[in-house]
């Protein structure tokens, strides 16, 4: 599961200079990701966090995603 | 008044709303407790919305906010964020910064009151009660 919401980050952040995926528990469905981008670069944390949302808008929707925990930084 | 717009009435009148699972006597959810823990960390005035008892809540919710989990965290009606967000600005000293801008600091001397409103659906206001 960690590939495939790398999979869907990456396409997301094609820039993303650092991109990461954790699976917290071993469990499958609680996530910390991490993403440094250009494409984050002067929007607030807010905004960024919901790039991030919209980009694993699918498993957040189908249950797929019980927790996520999200660390954003803008710059290359 | 429809369950919408007393939530948005919650999120404009109170100072500094949290929307978690559970209250703040007994929180459900880990991310709730983040984000309660980053707000008390402060000293914050905090509004307890609990979204479990009607589904619906948080349906409307995250269609007004544009933000699709919970905890969220609004203060004087603008989202500052989830427990992620909230807990970053609470170690930056950013969240300090925030609530003097929005609220002046007399927030500082309020001791982190803590309440609740409960927004199940039906009519009649909004309950509000301190938390003990």
């Amino acid at each position: 599961m960690t590939i495939r919401l790398e999979e869907l980050l990456r396409a997301a952040f094609p820039d993303a200079t650092e991109l990461a995926v954790e699976d917290r528990t071993g469990g499958g469905d609680h996530f910390q990701v991490i993403v440094t981008s250009p494409r984050l670069s002067g929007l607030s944390l807010v905004d960024q966090h919901r790039l991030v949302y919209d980009a694993l808008a699918e498993p957040l929707a189908d249950g797929t995603i019980h927790e996520l925990r999200i660390k954003t930084r803008g710059g290359g | 008044m429809a369950l919408k717009e007393r939530i948005q009435e919650t999120i404009d009148s109170e100072d500094v709303v949290l929307f978690m699972k559970g209250t703040p006597e007994q929180v459900l959810c880990g991310n709730s407790a983040r984000a309660l823990d980053a707000l008390r960390a402060v000293g914050a005035p905090v509004t307890a919305v609990d979204v479990l008892p009607d589904p619906a809540i948080r349906q409307e919710l995250s269609a007004l906010s544009n933000w699709p989990t919970i905890p969220q965290v609004f203060v004087r009606g603008e989202l500052v964020g989830g427990a992620d967000i909230v807990q970053e600005l609470a170690e930056t000293g950013e969240l300090r910064e925030k609530l003097d801008h929005a609220l002046g600091d007399g927030w500082r001397h309020r001791g982190g009151e803590e309440r609740t409103v409960e927004l199940t659906e039906g009519s009649g206001p909004a309950t509000l009660r301190l938390v003990p």
